[in-house]
């Protein structure tokens, strides 16, 4: 059954339930309701996980940011002339180490979306970022990344500021960090747009995240003419946390509750926030060479072959 | 006065015969390399006018598509070229429905293994790593094969202290490879970080069309950016462009006029003035022949 069936299904259920009197049969209606919502949340599809990660009650970068540090400060500005919204930057505690978090900003509602154009960053957004990252370069701070987004904005302005060339020069700058970097994929990893901030030591991915080189509707339409397609193309594309798991792409899962993170996230931070504890122990102790090697290797072998 | 007119009328009569002639040659019973059609302006032009103009229509200056070799040809000294890396070819193990099939129709299109020629070759006597994209090949995209030969030819520039020059037309990622093939514009990129950390010089040069993830990696990260005339240069292309913003995009938007307008080009180089001009850059680097 797909998650939009399955979902329909138990606000039936739900619906049977609350007007149900007698309380054996109450007690049964919610036993297959159980029984359902274990079955509708067991098997998803590519493009189920697609729709939770897009999902805009998932928990976003600012909640994340919220539990996972302490004395969270925003930073503003590309020093060229502008504030992208769409991405978040700013310095904060990790159980008691500064930090430097930067991340593609959603919303939670329509208006807040369309203030953070629903996590498409301009070309502004990434030399925001690239500035953040060069700072706490200089100030030997680690760097947290949380990726969500759609992808870069597409638009006739981020053409004309040059869209290219600001994700081409965080692809690069990134290389050079001396400073450890941890990308977290919170939601959807779009295209160019979430690979500017995925040049990592370490790339985790929550269950139901996913990465791609491009929207499976863009990719459907590119490949079959056919936008509505996209379901299809989903299990092709290859682009579920545990296909680049596999990929060896990305490092580490993050379990999600049964039930989507939007319902019950607790548990996700206290499992991220040992992780991140972990390997910030285990990046911070190494020799400046030995992480940059380290981060070009983990590069370097993806499609690698004999010459 | 009515002598002046018949000859005037024979005149134009002549034209006419001279323009039905060349619509006539253009069609398919007539060997297609004797004339070419300018696909900007329509206009028929001799092949061989062509050839001496280095692909450069002659009424509008539009530069028609060329492949690989040619390029080489125009920009390094005769004979000087040896290929690298010339026998790398898709792993056929990736299974995405269609797409060994659609490889072999590619390669025997264009009678090349990927869409990336490169290796070392010398300009004006002077030696270079150098590389082109060749959009005939599956519109130039980065897939497997482009991303470990371009990033082996950075590679191979930073080992031997190398000049570094890549020509690029590309329709972007190649779809068909997926999240592979996104990860090829970090691995190029994170060569090139190396290269020009250690002092390298790289010379992109960007020809029609350049888009999505090249642009969004090498292609924008020379130290020196060049690009061909009227070149269409952009990391989202055009269509999705407009149907973001929902109206049409003017005229000589994302071209490499408009790029240097905007400050994202050093400059623009007629095909023409290509050797000679990198000629010159590589000798204010410190280029000598060697």
């Amino acid at each position: 059954m797909s998650l939009d069936k399955g979902l329909q299904a138990l606000e039936e259920l739900e619906q049977q339930i609350l007007q149900e009197n007698d309380e054996a049969k109450k007690a049964e209606l919610t036993r297959s309701k159980e029984a359902l919502y274990q079955e509708t949340f067991t098997n998803l599809s590519a493009y189920d996980r697609v729709k939770l990660a897009r999902d805009v009650n998932r928990p976003n970068v600012e909640d994340f940011i919220s539990h996972l540090f302490d004395d969270f400060m925003e930073l503003h500005g590309d020093r060229g002339g502008m504030d992208d919204r769409a991405v978040i930057g700013g310095l904060a505690f990790f159980r008691g180490r500064p930090v430097t978090v930067i991340g593609h900003r959603k919303g939670h509602t329509t208006q807040q979306n369309i203030e953070a154009r629903f996590g498409m960053a301009s070309p502004e957004g990434y030399r925001k970022a690239l500035r953040l990252m060069e700072q706490a370069n200089k100030f030997h701070r680690p760097i947290i990344c949380f990726v969500d987004t759609p992808g870069a904005y597409p638009g006739d302005e981020a053409e004309m500021h040059g869209q290219g060339e600001a994700i081409a020069r965080c692809l690069r700058e990134m290389f050079l960090l001396e400073v450890p970097i941890i990308t977290i994929v919170i939601g959807e990893g779009g295209s160019g747009g979430a690979l500017a901030f995925s040049i990592a030591d370490r790339i985790v991915m929550l269950e139901n995240a996913v990465y791609s080189v491009l929207s499976p509707e863009g990719f459907a339409s590119i490949l079959y003419k056919d936008a509505s397609k996209a379901n299809e193309v989903c299990e092709l594309m290859k682009m579920t946390a545990r296909d680049l798991y596999e990929l060896k792409i990305a490092d580490h899962l993050i379990r999600e509750p049964l039930g989507s993170l939007s319902r019950h996230e607790g548990r996700v931070y206290v499992e991220l926030s040992h992780y991140l504890q972990e390997t910030l122990d285990e990046l911070t102790k190494m020799k400046k060479d030995d992480l940059l090697e380290a981060r070009y290797a983990k590069f370097r072998r993806i499609g690698q072959m004999k010459s | 006065m009515e002598e002046l007119f018949k000859e005037r009328k024979q005149k134009i009569i002549s034209f006419r015969k001279l323009l039905h002639r060349e619509k006539k040659v253009t069609r398919k019973d007539v060997p297609e390399n004797i004339f070419v059609q300018c696909p900007k302006c329509k206009e028929t032009i001799l092949s061989q006018e062509l050839e001496a103009s280095y692909y450069v229509c002659p009424h509008c200056h539009q530069p028609l598509k060329i492949d690989a070799y040619t390029r080489l040809k125009y920009v390094l000294d005769e004979g000087s070229f040896h290929e690298l890396y010339a026998r790398m070819v898709t792993d056929p193990k990736i299974d995405f429905p269609g797409y060994q099939e659609k490889l072999a129709r590619e390669s025997k299109k264009s009678g090349l293994r990927d869409a990336f020629v490169c290796g070392v070759g010398r300009i004006e006597g002077m030696k270079v790593a150098i590389g082109v994209l060749d959009s005939r090949f599956f519109m130039g995209s980065m897939g497997s094969v482009v991303g470990e030969k371009v990033t082996l030819l950075i590679e191979y520039a930073t080992k031997k202290k190398l000049p570094l020059i890549i020509f690029t037309a590309s329709g972007g990622a190649r779809m068909q490879e997926g999240i592979v093939s996104l990860m090829q514009m970090a691995k190029t990129s994170a060569a090139l970080s190396r290269f020009q950390s250690h002092g390298g010089l790289y010379i992109s040069y960007l020809t029609d069309p350049t888009t999505g993830g090249v642009t969004a990696s090498f292609g924008m990260l020379g130290d020196l950016i060049l690009a061909e005339p009227r070149a269409l240069i952009g990391f989202a292309g055009p269509r999705v462009v407009e149907q973001t913003i929902k109206r049409k995009l003017p005229e000589g938007f994302q071209t490499s006029e408009f790029l240097l307008e905007h400050g994202f080009v050093d400059m623009i180089v007629e095909r023409a003035d290509m050797q000679k001009t990198l000629a010159l850059l590589l000798r204010l680097h410190g280029g000598e022949k060697r």
